[in-house]
């Protein structure tokens, strides 16, 4: 049977539709909108640090990241406490925080019945990376620079490390327990089903599976890290001074400390047009560093992106 | 002399052959054991009253329409039930005599014992050897490991075909071909009694005929049992067939599963004493 | 064949006792692991017990009329907590209304809209933005926001002002209740989306329709979520909002203010130890413990939808 010339012609406005969708393309173009802003934000902040700071670093070189705080002139000051205080207190986050994380994961995941206790650990873990960065800071005070102030010997860097291996443990426990939770079960099964152990299981099979998630996960808290800056205020790292002339490593920590967020912010409350200078520069190498380390997660986690 | 620790498999492959011939249902001993078991999740029970006897060298299947406590039932007999923790057994499961579900019993002892072979083929995301020599390792079994290796994938035919390439990734083989790298995996730890999920359900019919053949030169040396949707493969490999149904529980809604009949292959599929058993077979009800 | 040489015959029931010294191995790893995970609850533990001894010092020590002044001059005995509190509001509003529109735009649009390769450039972008230190964005709230955007539409705005941190504060929350709201609306099945265009509807409909309200709790969280982070964020205010050491009460964003956070590093910075009146010190634990109490309030909140949203699908 022939369709009609006519029927084909309605056929084919009404499947045409309406005029154009107005109201879409506008909600379309505002939510685009709203992401290019994003961007154009991320952009200008860029730029506006690039303006302020380049000058310096190409004018003083290695001169500026090897100089030390100085905060009566610029033409002197540099970064190299902060670039060494980061250093001193990422130590303890990588030595403390990652393995305690990775074990809690291990254990929430692969070992803990499915009991009350299990479950307050669980949710105690979410709150505790719910709680603002400044808090940490106040634990950090009461409990390392003052309870511990035989060990740790008060606002050093040892107390600011542990601080912020502190801070940084949630995250680890929660992308380590995620990443673990990405492993399919019939690996665990294949595990046991030949006789081995949980333990066997979990460091033959499990581990190794999720070992990219993992590291990506520490990789970023390592970069959390970097950029914390409160907590170690109430710690009291704006004061710190890193003897960086050539004492042992145990005097370096044992002493007052800075980081590199923290050089940043004594030097954005100076209010000269030099330091504002400075300033950017030392933002430039912070954020350097930490976009460093960001790209570095984002690339591990697309390079093992693993489908099962 | 020079591979004392895989002689058990070879003494009792031989001890078979120099019958002349494979066991038939009746004639060995009682490997497992059930008496009575009946299995919780959480408050619900999933099966219950569970009585039958395995024996070696033959292939018991276990069919029954989905949702019939079948693969429950088989995972008790390794203790992998363990591994889900509202699971709960009630009953005996014996293993030439020992309950399995006794005092001071390793669970992990009793899987390299019992091995299992599980409906998805699972191999590590490992080389193929490695998938292979994992087991051996962790239960600290001596020798060539080369050699136990070696005539692991031979036992599960798959040696000829990976000789060449044991460095590469068990994933790497085809879904066959991995199912055989899991059996071999299996075998590897000297288990005596070998527990199969529904390994074929993921394979293609030419696959899944090598599984079968497979399990007919196996049973010289294994006792297997076998969990399986297919009627048809049920008849062609096992010796002994045990058919489970499931009956409402006393709850409501969900169901508990029940041993119907358990007897000879031949018996089950031919003339069963059972009514259930009937339509089931001929396809009237499942 | 030679003659088989059999390994020693272990009787069976023996032998499926294992190897004591592996099980004993293996429950000593896991008491290792339980340690670990115990550690959080320690940290919980010693978080409360450091905030709660010294905050309940200072409530029972401090004169309570100290409490409802004019402003807040920890180290002139003068605690106003209404200034503190309600600049704490005002950042975190403004915030909000910076991070609101711009999260759930980029998280819609990422979601329902960006074809792969564009999610795929556009996420880690995020993830960058998501990144940077909060030192940073207060530095850029103080060279450019206030500058270039409060100070030109707000005439009379001093250099320090509230309004400054809180759009700063907005663009620190903005990737975040992005990142948390996107996942709520990927996690929508497709069969959803599908049902919506089979019965003819356009794309905004399904999206404003039926993805939204399907995602609506992981929405309301990640929102939730973003008032916690905004309320506790610390430095963009601490450098953007001015008011070191102490403020009057204010409520106009254009001026001056003081949150809660700030308050409390304008109270460390300059010693090691708090200086001050008598109960300066003990103080900024009273106010931490606030914060915390909110912050905690906050995230048991939106941790109730979030578990909804993983009942649902």
């Amino acid at each position: 049977m022939a369709i009609s010339p006519s029927t084909q012609d309605v056929v084919l406005a009404r499947l045409k539709g309406r005029r154009v969708d107005l109201k879409g393309v506008l909600f379309e173009a505002l939510l685009l909108l709203a992401l290019l802003l994003s961007l154009s934000i991320l952009i200008t902040l860029m730029a506006d640090v690039l303006r302020g700071g380049l000058g310096v670093l190409t004018e003083r070189g290695f001169g500026f990241l090897t100089a030390g705080l100085a905060t009566f002139s610029a033409d002197t000051a540099g970064v190299k406490q902060g670039i060494v205080g980061s250093m001193l207190t990422l130590v303890f986050v990588v030595l403390l925080a990652f393995p305690l994380g990775i074990g809690a994961a291990v254990y929430l995941e692969e070992y803990a019945p499915d009991t009350t206790f299990t479950r307050f650990i669980n949710v105690n873990i979410r709150n505790l990376a719910g709680v603002p960065s400044i808090v940490y800071g106040l634990l950090g005070l009461a409990l390392f620079v003052e309870v511990f102030r035989p060990l740790t010997g008060g606002t050093t860097a040892i107390s600011g490390g542990l601080t912020l291996a502190v801070l940084v443990l949630p995250i680890v426990v929660i992308t380590a327990a995620e990443a673990l939770r990405a492993v399919p079960d019939s690996i665990r099964e294949a595990g046991f089903g030949v006789g081995a152990t949980r333990w066997e299981v979990v460091r033959s099979h499990v581990l190794p599976s999720a070992a990219p998630g993992i590291l990506t996960g520490t990789v970023l808290s390592i970069s959390r890290a970097l950029g914390e800056t409160a907590p170690l205020l109430l710690v009291g790292a704006i004061t710190g001074y890193i003897a960086t002339g050539g004492q042992s490593l145990v005097e370096q920590m044992r002493s007052s400390f800075t980081t590199l967020p923290t050089v940043v912010y004594s030097y954005a409350r100076l209010p000269s047009q030099d330091f504002r200078e400075v300033t950017s520069a030392a933002i430039i190498v912070l954020l350097a560093v930490i976009l460093l380390v960001n790209a570095i997660a984002i690339v591990l986690r697309n390079r093992y992106e693993r489908k099962w | 002399m020079e591979t004392a620790t895989l002689t058990p498999i070879v003494q009792r492959g031989l001890r078979a052959r120099e019958r002349g011939g494979p066991f038939v249902p009746g004639e060995g001993r009682t490997v497992i054991e059930m008496a009575d078991l009946s299995v919780y999740y959480g408050d619900f029970r999933a099966v219950r009253d569970i009585s039958l006897k395995v024996e070696e060298h033959l292939i018991t299947a276990f069919i029954g329409p989905s949702g019939c406590g079948k693969t429950t039932v088989l995972r008790c007999l390794n203790r992998m039930n363990d591994l889900i923790e509202i699971a709960r057994v009630e009953g005996r499961v014996s293993y030439h005599g020992v309950d399995l579900y006794g005092k001071g019993i390793d669970p992990v002892e009793v899987r390299r014992r019992i091995g299992m072979v599980f409906q998805k083929p699972n191999p590590f995301p490992k080389s193929i050897y490695d998938n292979v020599s994992f087991g051996p390792k962790i239960a600290g079994i001596e020798g060539d490991m080369d050699e136990i290796v070696e005539l692991s994938l031979r036992k599960a035919a798959l040696w000829d075909e990976v000789k060449d390439r044991l460095k590469e990734s068990g994933m790497s083989l085809s879904g066959g071909q991995q199912q055989r790298l899991c059996i071999a995996r299996c075998i590897a730890v000297q288990p005596d009694v070998i527990l199969m999920d529904e390994p074929c359900s993921a394979l293609d019919p030419i696959a899944t005929a090598r599984i079968e053949d497979l399990m007919q030169e196996l049973k010289n040396d294994y006792s297997i049992v076998i969990v399986t949707h297919n009627m048809q493969q049920a008849a062609r490999v096992s010796d002994m067939t045990a058919f489970f149904t499931a009956e409402v529980a006393e709850s409501g809604d969900r169901r508990t599963g029940v041993l119907v009949e358990y007897d000879t292959t031949e018996k089950i599929f031919t003339n069963p004493s059972e009514e259930g058993t009937e339509n089931y077979v001929t396809g009237r009800f499942g | 064949m030679t003659q088989a040489v059999l390994p020693p015959q272990i009787p069976i029931a023996e032998a499926l006792k294992g190897d004591p010294s592996r099980r004993r191995r293996e429950n000593f790893i896991r008491r290792l692991f339980l340690g670990a995970a115990a550690v959080s609850v320690l940290i919980s533990a010693a978080i409360v017990l450091s905030l709660v001894g010294r905050a309940v010092t200072f409530i029972t020590n401090v004169d309570l009329g100290a409490l409802w002044t004019s402003g807040w001059f920890p180290r002139r005995g003068l605690f106003d907590i209404k200034t503190i509190v309600v600049g704490t509001l005002i950042v975190s509003l403004i915030a909000m209304v910076v991070a609101i529109p711009l999260g759930l735009g980029c998280a819609v649009y990422l979601s329902e809209y960006a074809r792969p390769r564009v999610r795929r450039l556009l996420k880690p972008i995020l993830e960058i933005l998501a990144g940077i230190p909060s030192v940073v964005l207060g530095f850029f709230a103080i060279t450019f926001i206030s500058p270039q955007i409060v100070q030109r539409f707000f005439s009379g705005s001093s250099l320090f002002n509230m309004m400054a941190a809180g759009i700063g504060v907005g663009v620190l929350v903005t990737p975040l209740i992005a990142s948390i709201s996107e996942d709520a609306m990927r996690a929508v099945p497709a069969s959803l989306r599908e049902a919506a265009y089979g019965v003819g509807a356009r794309k905004r409909t399904t999206t404003v329709k039926v993805v939204f309200p399907a995602a609506i709790s992981g929405i309301v969280a990640s929102i939730i979520v973003g008032v916690s982070r905004a309320i506790g964020e610390t430095m963009v205010v601490a450098i953007a909002a001015g008011a070191t050491g102490g403020s009057i009460f204010q409520l106009d964003p254009s001026q001056p203010g003081q949150t809660m956070t700030a308050a409390m590093t304008s109270l460390a910075i300059g010693s090691d130890q708090v200086k001050g009146g008598e109960f300066t010190f003990e103080s900024l634990f009273f106010v931490g413990f606030l914060l915390f109490a909110i912050t905690l309030a906050l995230n048991i909140m939106s941790e109730r939808f979030v578990r909804r949203v993983r009942e649902k699908y």
